[in-house]
């Protein structure tokens, strides 16, 4: 593999044919992730595109330290949005930014719209169309995953990318799930799946990235994962997570409350992150490559009404921002 | 001749974070994952926990046996070491290992196996494996 960032693989639905550019000079100078996706949208997103139209293009991009140091685990989606009319820039962690590393890709431009869905599997050399009609409609996402996964890539590195019923129905700010807990949540990317009939994309690779000095290289990644595993750094992602910030902001009076219409809500420490904790915490999980496991699951246990002795356990991930949109902003303080 | 193993203490532990396979690759001097002897992946899904997958050092390990050509030889205590110039890649030790512990580098075409050398317990911040002296345990 290339030590640096340079491919660019580019995918059109509307012909089910690919192409990889190498694109060095572009990830020279701007180096990767958000920088290199914006380039790319320029090129690829036509002025007056409709955010719905085969001619908006999905954009995926990465950064030059992925899969080389740790918490580089971010990967940036640039649209344009069917929910502004304008820029749409999500982010995701899970495993998507390693695997696109791993499988030699700088950034991924999807274009085009399928006639039927489909599902794209991409491998360092290849990418292959998949016929999707079975898992269109499907109501859970990790059937969805599951399925793909007995057919493609490798365990353990690779990305499974997908869409819901919300993204099929073109619902403008629905999301796109990548291994299960984490998502592009903002600007409606699970939308523009959904007009183009993609329901998922995996991801997989197994690469290996030279570099020049392995004394140094290893040096300098001991320092990193020092700090973010033996300093506080992180320490507030570690414990209690992004929830961490309700009590603090609920004082300051500054959590969005009530469709904004207040800043206080009754009862609203049942919604902390120390409360969420202690109630219902039961799992850790991260994003590859980041030893920080900021992912907090809990298990809610439901009895069915009319089965004694019978329980449902969901695990549900949540955050600061679940919190406090699907809490505080609705009113509700009894989790 | 080294004398310790690789146990997996509580795998519940696991986060799924894969730093210990980035450290196994690091040992070779490079970033990404081509070359790493231990494997993290999820059960059915990142919703149902990790396994780990990593020699667990058989007191009679079948890969030696399986290998046509003496390239793995026999540990004592348990495990083997490789001598690289005698395999020819026929891969018959991976397909003897039922816990699919002998990895390949499908970058440079290589055998992977394990050295218990334990750089991947050490970057584990959640203790979940552990470098263990094989006269301890047994």
């Amino acid at each position: 593999m290339e030590p640096v960032l340079s491919r660019v693989l580019i995918i059109d639905l509307s012909t089910k044919t690919y192409r990889i550019k190498d694109r060095n000079p572009l990830f020279s100078e701007r180096l990767g992730g958000a920088g290199v996706a914006i380039r790319l949208l320029n090129e690829f997103c036509p002025p007056a595109a409709d955010p719905l139209g085969p001619e908006n293009p999905i954009i995926l991009a990465i950064g030059t330290l992925t899969a080389l140091f740790p918490l580089a685990s971010k990967c940036v989606a640039m649209f344009k949005s069917p929910l502004t009319g304008n820029l749409g820039e999500s982010h995701a962690g899970g495993r998507t930014a390693v695997t696109m590393r791993m499988a030699e890709y700088g950034a991924i431009v999807i274009t085009g719209r399928s006639e039927k869905p489909v599902y794209l599997s991409i491998t360092s050399t290849e990418v292959s169309f998949h016929d999707a009609r079975t898992l269109w409609g499907m109501a859970r996402g990790d059937t969805v995953a599951r399925v793909i996964r007995s057919f493609e890539g490798i365990p353990g590195n690779r990305t499974i990318l997908r869409i819901g019923r919300a993204g099929e129905r073109m619902v403008r700010y629905a999301a796109v799930t990548t291994e299960t807990y984490r998502h592009f949540g903002r600007m409606g990317l699970g939308a523009v799946f959904g007009s183009k009939h993609l329901k998922a994309v995996v991801i997989s690779g197994e690469g290996s990235i030279p570099v020049t000095d392995g004394k140094q290289y290893r040096a300098l990644y001991d320092r990193l994962f020092d700090q973010v595993t033996k300093s506080p750094l992180m320490k507030k992602y570690h414990d209690i997570g992004t929830p961490n910030n309700i009590l603090p902001l609920m004082a300051l009076g500054s959590l969005p409350t009530k469709n904004l219409t207040a800043s206080k809500l009754e009862n609203g420490e049942n919604l902390s992150g120390e409360e969420f904790a202690s109630r219902f915490l039961s799992r850790r999980v991260a994003c590859s490559h980041c030893p920080v496991s900021c992912i907090h699951i809990a298990q809610i246990r439901t009895p069915y009404p009319h089965d004694p002795y019978f329980f449902k356990t969901t695990p549900v991930c949540y955050d600061y921002e679940l919190i406090y949109a699907l809490g505080f902003m609705v009113g509700v303080s009894d989790p | 001749m080294s004398t310790h193993r690789l146990a997996v203490i509580d795998m519940d532990r696991c986060v799924g974070c894969q730093s210990c396979m980035f450290a196994c690759n690091r040992r070779h001097g490079s970033g990404g994952l081509a070359r790493t002897a231990i494997h993290i992946s999820s059960v059915g899904g990142i919703e149902r926990g990790f396994s780990v997958r990593v020699c667990r050092a058989c007191r009679d390990p079948p890969c030696a046996d399986a290998c046509p050509n003496t390239a793995l030889l026999k540990r004592e205590g348990g495990g083997v070491k490789l001598n690289p110039k005698l395999c020819t890649g026929c891969k018959s030790c991976i397909d003897a290992c039922l816990i699919q512990a002998v990895s390949w580098d499908t970058e440079k075409n290589l055998l992977i196996i394990c050295i218990y050398c334990g750089i991947c317990a050490k970057y584990c911040p959640y203790q979940v494996i552990e470098l263990q002296d094989i006269k301890t345990v047994i």
